[in-house]
């Protein structure tokens, strides 16, 4: 029967998303399976689970009572540091990731240099910041610089990606027109190509301080500076209080950033 | 277009006026400062006898690493496809939950202001924290384990999956709902057939793009106990095996770049 002949006998049933039945039903199928594997190598503690669940609802109930004082200094410290690497490791990063993003641009640059910046984000972009950090941490001891370096080297990747794919699809007849005025490769970039992808530079790189912000709240975990590592200490003490205060303070700072975030970005555009 | 003259009576074209040009460079100066100001901490809290050393630690690192000892990789099976489990099952458990407050959260489709706010809250929250401190807090909960793991991507999904889906609801089409609605179709069947059609590939893409960022992080949860390769990254690091972690390296690397290409296509071949 047409889907017409249904719809008109009252039995009209909507499209499937996927057209072919045999892929339709053979993805779920293979969903399923996966899905009973993947919970089949699950195996829980009921027990533990059960003597944590207290443990859960403290929490919980900490939230209703933050504790901002009792550990005041350290946690002011923390979200300096925090503050402070957050901004440097964005400006360092951003700076660098502007030659990588003009060099990984497949329209404006040669293959070899090409490949050399796109080999710079993959490795940037792949490993999670706490890895790098990690490394970093063994090069540069602990603290707040071993944090900034790692954070600068993951906005590279992050930047740069994004300011290369801008850069690849903007309006190449403006490039032309001011090359054909006899402009050197540095006056084109200058004149044709940053006007262009300035606001959203400026965009993303708000977004990367508030991403920066976040990170720089778990890299301290490995000894890297920030906030972290008074989140840790706090939550292995099952001082929950305080660890209450540190993620509301956190949620805080990250509300107002985007808060901003989106004004810069309003006055840009 | 701001023009100055010269004594002659010449116009000069300039990009700026004089009072815009001044206020910029006041802009630069007191970005400067802030910035010299900030690494200023930084420096106070450095001890710069470590950072001299810096380059021979990295190379000592760099010939510690190499060769990687191959053999190890065997045994990284395991921890691997529990960190693929992680990452696909926090994924289909936090996309569980992030749907309904997506509903909730968008403009057009949430039942009352109030609980708009409350959904906005539970996506800014769940935003703001790093996976790694959910799974940090769910270990000392739950104990050690692959579940802390799933659940911390779960926790950590809601809210990326959350905002951008009900950026997608707010986008849609007003034309198929109205459509729906004048039939006479409930409050339900207008999500169903006129909402929900419409936002239903954005949705399967945000999935898979999240599947990806979660594989990535499913990688270090182990760190704090929670599961996955990180764990083995962990105890290979604290015993300083770094052939081994380089070998763990090279795994994390061609998983992520396989999940990458895999999401890529998937997200392709859907839009």
């Amino acid at each position: 029967m047409t889907r017409q002949a249904m719809a008109r006998a009252g039995q009209w049933r909507r499209l499937p998303m996927i057209r072919d039945p045999r892929l339709r039903w053979g993805l779920a199928l293979g969903g399923l399976v996966y899905l009973l594997l993947a919970l089949s190598t699950i195996d829980v503690n009921w027990a533990r689970v059960a003597e944590g669940a207290g443990r859960g609802l403290n929490f919980l109930a900490a939230f209703t009572q933050p504790d901002f004082v009792s550990r005041r200094g350290d946690i002011l410290d923390g979200i300096l540091e925090s503050l402070t690497m957050t901004l440097t490791s964005t400006v360092i990063g951003v700076a660098l990731a502007i030659p990588v993003g003009l060099g990984a641009a497949r329209n404006i640059s040669p293959w070899p240099v090409y490949y050399l910046c796109r080999g710079i984000i993959t490795v940037s972009r792949t490993f999670q910041e706490i890895i790098i950090a990690i490394l970093f941490v063994v090069m540069f001891g602990f603290g707040p610089l071993a944090g900034m370096i790692t954070l600068a080297f993951a906005t590279i990747g992050f930047m740069a990606k994004l300011l290369a794919e801008d850069i690849e699809d903007l309006d190449w007849r403006q490039v032309e027109a001011v090359r054909a005025t006899g402009a050197s490769w540095w006056q084109t970039m200058n004149h044709a190509v940053q006007p262009q992808v300035m606001p959203r530079l400026i965009g993303l790189s708000m977004y990367r301080l508030d991403i920066n912000f976040r990170e720089s709240a778990v890299i301290g975990i490995v000894g890297a500076g920030g906030i972290g590592a008074t989140l840790n200490t706090s939550i292995s003490r099952y001082e929950y209080d305080t660890s209450a205060a540190i993620l509301l303070i956190i949620i805080a700072i990250v509300l107002l950033c985007e808060y901003s975030s989106s004004h810069v970005r309003r006055w840009t555009q | 277009m701001p023009v100055s003259t010269t004594t002659q009576g010449t116009p000069i074209w300039r990009l700026r006026t004089t009072r815009a040009q001044w206020l910029g460079y006041l802009a630069w100066l007191a970005a400067g400062c802030l910035f010299l100001l900030c690494w200023k901490v930084i420096s106070d809290n450095t001890m710069w006898v470590f950072v001299e050393d810096a380059g021979r630690q990295g190379s000592d690192l760099i010939s510690r690493m190499l060769p990687p000892e191959w053999t190890y990789a065997h045994r990284l099976w395991k921890p691997m496809w529990d960190t693929m489990n992680i990452a696909t099952l926090g994924t289909v458990l936090g996309i569980a939950m992030a749907f309904p407050v997506a509903f909730l959260a968008a403009r057009n489709t949430t039942p009352h202001p109030l609980v708009r706010s409350a959904a906005l809250l539970i996506i800014v929250s769940s935003r703001s924290i790093n996976s790694l401190i959910w799974a940090m807090l769910l270990v000392t909960i739950l104990g050690p384990g692959v579940l802390a793991g799933i659940i911390a991507i779960a926790l950590r999904s809601i809210g990326f999956v959350g905002k951008l889906l009900y950026e997608a609801i707010e986008e849609i089409h007003p034309t198929p709902v109205e459509a729906i609605s004048a039939t006479g179709a409930s409050r339900l069947q207008v999500m169903s057939y006129g909402v929900l059609p419409q936002v239903l590939p954005a949705f399967a893409g945000i999935s898979v793009y999240r599947w990806d960022i979660n594989i990535r992080e499913s990688t270090v949860l182990g760190l704090v106990g929670a599961g996955g390769i990180g764990l083995q990254l962990n105890a290979a690091i604290n015993s300083l095996a770094w052939n081994q972690v380089s070998v763990i390296f090279v795994m994390i690397f061609v998983t992520v770049l396989a999940s990458e290409w895999i999401s890529a296509r998937v997200r392709h071949a859907i839009t």
